[in-house]
């Protein structure tokens, strides 16, 4: 009966929901995006520093759903120490992950975020922090808003 | 038959009998009328379907659906157009629906009844029609802090093209209530509109919108009611209330989507211009100008929504078959027992007046987002709502981003609300709190 949902809710992202890593302003940043869903208010800023290609550093701050913070979460670790084409292509194998539950390649413990995909109403919350994390990298700084995300 | 006056024609071909619930006794057998829904006979993940999501969209009865399939196979035409059978018919049981809509309010004639697609479409046509002619820069519109979007919005355009100005009537606390006592101060010399909803769909507070119309009604000021949560779950009468303009939705109150009512007090929509122009509203057009026809018709350019008319007239002889008083005493009583289940838990915070509640209830649980509690409400079989209830303005003053949200509608049973508050429990044990 609940194997949808503790695929949804795996341990790992009950953690990265409630401890979330790197929940913090970068004092340092020089690359910083705002994504938010105005339809259930989630809202969160990413900073980055980012050294020529490399993002060095990566923290976020702000609030909403388990799934958009522990996504949120997994995301700094997972971009720390990337080049900005590695991020790139990061965000798309989490947004074929999220929508199709296809796992292309070694993710690592993005792979947690596969069970989202049942939930075709979550999808959005998953892939928010993704697209603030990619507008920050890529120096973008605009604000990126779930409406942009093709249903 | 060429005549629409004449005695010949049929009368709408749906009698207010068919209409009726399946027993009208004194006392309402609400579990009875949930066999008149088919909708709700149904399991969803697995689990029969709990849908406390009213406040959204209420359920169907068989009453509405069959109504609008019976016009569709035995009456559609386009209606005032035709003088052949069919669209007298159309014709009849359109205008059938709209003095129908005038006994629903006690208006005191069919002609304040407007027909639009909803309660957002009714707003918008006062701000469009009456508001551009009557509000000047520097005027006031007075709302209030629980306002739907669709009570904010066309008041913020209108005062951008006009140069007036938004004032809220505050709210206090979490218990969510208006002070009648500073209602005076707020009525100043510059107020020109008072617009405010009759029952919070966040909130579930009931206003005493006599009370305040009264007040605005002596210092001449006009008012608009919102009454998209109270239409249906409460008698109405515009009369009693004492406002200029009253704007409901069908879907909310058992009919279709796609159709609601804007009352207008016959003075009002006399001095009110038309809305929008097109066919159907006007009495004859020049190549550089035309003339109108008078209310309603003046304001309903276009073919309306003849079936979702006829699917309201339905809903609202089903609905008075169970009467909306005793719909009213069912909702507080399905309210408080809600609000009281949820009150025994640890770690929640409700939202709204702990009595005289209507039948909502908004919560948050302690370090869990609504989105999540939604989540796993669903895959129990439990339709919750999940956000801001198109209601930001009021979730910034509360300091919440979203809550989520049960709903009942007379079809619901305390049964019903034992099992969701026991969903509450299981999504605060699954996410450990
Ligand atoms: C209080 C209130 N006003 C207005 C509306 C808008 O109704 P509709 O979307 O049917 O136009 C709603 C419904 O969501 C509501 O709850």
């Amino acid at each position: 009966m609940f194997d949808d949902l503790t695929d949804l809710y795996q341990q790992l992202i009950l953690d990265h929901s409630k401890s979330p890593r790197n929940f913090r302003v970068l004092p340092d940043a020089n690359r910083t995006a705002q994504g938010t869903n105005p339809v259930c208010g989630d809202n969160y800023t990413l900073y980055a520093k980012v050294d020529g290609d490399i993002v060095k550093e990566i923290g976020f701050q702000g609030s909403g759903c388990a799934i958009s913070k522990a996504s949120a979460s997994l995301l700094t670790e997972s971009l720390k120490g990337r080049t900005i084409a590695e991020a790139k292509n990061l965000f798309n194998k989490v947004h074929d992950l999220v929508t199709t539950g296809n796992l292309d390649g070694d993710v690592g413990k993005l792979a947690a975020l596969a069970g989202v995909h049942k939930f075709p109403a979550r999808v959005k919350c998953a892939i928010l922090p993704w697209h603030a994390a990619l507008a920050a990298v890529e120096g973008k700084g605009e604000t990126v808003s779930t409406e942009t995300e093709k249903e | 038959m060429n005549n629409l006056s004449g005695t010949g024609f049929h009368p709408i071909s749906i009698g207010d009998q068919e209409f009726m619930p399946q027993q009208t006794t004194k006392t309402v057998d609400w579990k009875a009328l949930r066999e008149d829904f088919p909708i709700l006979d149904q399991k969803v993940h697995g689990q029969p379907l709990l849908y406390l999501d009213n406040a959204a969209t209420s359920q169907k009865p068989r009453a509405v659906i069959d109504a609008l399939s019976r016009y569709y196979e035995r009456d559609n035409a386009n209606v005032h157009r035709g003088i052949h059978e069919l669209s007298n018919r159309a014709t009849a049981a359109f205008e059938a629906a709209r003095v129908r809509a005038a006994k629903f309010l006690n208006a005191r004639s069919a002609d304040e009844i407007i027909f639009t697609r909803g309660t957002t479409e009714g707003i918008n046509l006062v701000a469009a029609a009456w508001g551009t002619k009557f509000i000047k820069r520097g005027d006031k519109i007075l709302l209030t802090e629980m306002e739907h979007h669709s009570n904010i919005v066309p008041w913020q355009l209108l005062a951008e093209r006009t140069g007036a100005q938004l004032v809220f009537l505050p709210i206090k606390g979490d218990c969510g209530l208006l002070d009648l006592a500073q209602l005076d101060a707020f009525l100043t010399s510059d107020v020109k509109l008072l617009a405010m909803t009759h029952i919070s769909n966040s909130l579930g507070t009931i206003n005493p919108v006599a009370e305040y119309c009264e007040r605005a009604r002596r210092r001449g000021i006009a008012t608009l009611i919102d009454a998209a949560q109270s239409a249906g779950h409460r008698p109405l009468d515009v009369q009693q209330i004492g406002c200029d303009f009253l704007a409901f939705s069908g879907h909310k109150m058992c009919g279709p989507t796609g159709i609601g009512v804007l009352y207008g007090r016959g003075e009002v929509l006399e001095e009110t211009p038309p809305y929008q122009g097109g066919g159907e509203m006007i009495l004859s057009v020049d190549f550089h100008q035309s003339t109108w026809k008078h209310a309603p018709h003046k304001f309903e350019a276009g073919t309306p929504d003849i079936s979702g008319a006829i699917g309201l007239h339905a809903a609202m002889v089903y609905l008075d078959g169970i009467g909306r008083d005793r719909i009213a005493q069912h909702d507080l009583e399905l309210g408080a027992y809600a609000f009281e289940k949820l009150a025994a838990l640890k770690g929640i915070r409700l939202f709204g007046p702990p009595i005289g509640r209507a039948g909502l209830v908004s919560f948050l649980l302690d370090g869990i987002h609504a989105h999540d509690v939604v989540t796993v409400a669903d895959q129990r079989g439990v339709a919750l709502r999940g956000g801001h209830h198109c209601n930001q303005p009021l979730m910034k003053k509360l300091g919440v981003e979203s809550t989520a949200r049960a709903s009942f509608y007379f079809y619901n049973t305390t049964e019903e609300i034992d099992r969701f508050v026991e969903v509450v429990r299981e999504i605060k044990k699954f996410f450990g709190g």
